[in-house]
């Protein structure tokens, strides 16, 4: 998964997506991988503008990219434009949890697809989930 | 027709379907439709969309140019999508997505919405669609979706359904031999091959324009091409 998409991902869960603890998820061991890519800097310079630059910061941040600058740049030069592609495009990563800091639900990544499907579309009842979750507590 | 639980009535009629015919199906579909590719064509580069439903990913590649998150409710169809190394793909289910609203340029969802098994659901999920693109204001015309549903009118296609007919349906997929050793369960077997059938809901002249307005769309463009009807819509709001 690319780090372009976690700048378009949130909650799956209809009561977490109004709350602003939803965006970003944020990482949880996550496993990356660089590839290689061709630069295309018009692409780079038009995604700009539609960055949610904070939440970018954030994920950057977290997965150790340190390089960018705190506010977003207004033109593209080719420093700023090289690190967002090598963070935006080349960056994959391959396994690791995304979580909901409202909810706390976590979304795994495996093999580099991250899995958004919630407990209710692979028919577990909320019901049986709240019991599998006490008997967890009992036994733990 | 209704169903008493449709949730349940997708997983087996749908869900479970396209997980055990995911191979073949995705070596029959790879020619991208003209209408489709021509709205991908057209978007500006650097736009930012979503694939919902987007199966083995055939139009992640139409348009190098722009960025598109496909996801399908199927881990199979993603695992082939995925190891195609184009755009970006996830598992998601159309009626929770988890993408924040007003943030996308445009979606596509290409025969998927005719699988959801009530109005409602129907509805509910374009409505979700439409969430997701960017607001019009008094500068721009805000996100643009096009979806494509199967049509009842189509009595020169080989299923022969037209005015009148039932409009719930299950469609057989019959399996290639190719393919039938994989997964078997949930199907009809036969010693020969297997036939699996998917829910299909054939959507009336108008019935696409009226879900849209429905689910507070507004319609910009639609039409009948092949079999099916298609809209092009963005939020009213």
């Amino acid at each position: 998964m690319k780090i372009l998409t976690t700048n378009y991902l949130t909650c799956a869960l209809r009561t977490c997506k109004s709350h602003p603890n939803s965006f970003p998820l944020h990482f949880r061991d996550a496993e990356l991988q660089q590839d290689s890519s061709p630069f295309n800097a018009s692409f780079i310079a038009n995604i700009l503008p539609r960055l949610d630059w904070s939440a970018l910061l954030t994920t950057a941040t977290e997965l150790g990219f340190t390089n960018l600058p705190l506010e977003k740049p207004t033109v593209v030069d080719e420093r700023v434009g090289m690190a967002l592609h090598r963070i935006l495009i080349e960056t994959q990563v391959v396994e690791g949890k995304l979580v909901c800091r409202n909810c706390g639900h976590e979304y795994a990544i495996h093999q580099g697809i991250a899995n958004f499907l919630l407990p209710g579309h692979l028919g577990i009842s909320p019901l049986l989930l709240v019991w599998g979750g006490a008997l967890a507590e009992i036994y733990v | 027709m209704e169903i008493v639980n449709p949730e349940e009535y997708e997983a087996s009629h749908v869900h479970r379907v396209y997980e055990n015919i995911a191979p073949h199906f995705s070596a029959t579909r790879f020619k991208p439709w003209p209408i489709v590719e021509r709205f991908l064509c057209d978007l500006p580069i650097g736009a930012v969309g979503l694939d919902v439903g987007c199966g083995n990913g055939k139009y992640l590649m139409v348009n190098p140019n722009v960025f598109i998150v496909g996801s399908d409710r199927s881990p199979s169809l993603i695992g082939i999508a995925h190891g195609r190394e184009i755009q970006d793909s996830i598992v998601a289910d159309a009626l929770d997505l988890p993408h924040p609203d007003s943030r996308f340029d445009f979606a596509i969802s290409i025969a998927v919405i005719h699988h959801f098994s009530s109005l409602e659901r129907r509805r509910h999920a374009l409505k979700s669609i439409l969430a997701t693109l960017k607001a019009p204001n008094n500068n721009t015309n805000g996100g643009r979706a096009l979806i494509y549903v199967w049509a009842l009118e189509q009595k020169n296609s080989r299923r022969g359904w037209d005015e009148g007919d039932r409009q719930d349906v299950f469609v057989p997929w019959v399996m290639s031999k190719q393919f039938s050793s994989a997964k078997a369960e949930g199907s009809h077997q036969n010693p020969q091959k297997l036939t699996y059938l998917r829910y299909y809901h054939l959507y009336r002249k108008g019935e696409l324009e009226t879900d849209i307005a429905r689910a507070g769309g507004k319609l910009l463009e639609s039409g009948y091409e092949k079999d099916n009807w298609w809209a092009i819509c963005s939020p009213a709001r």
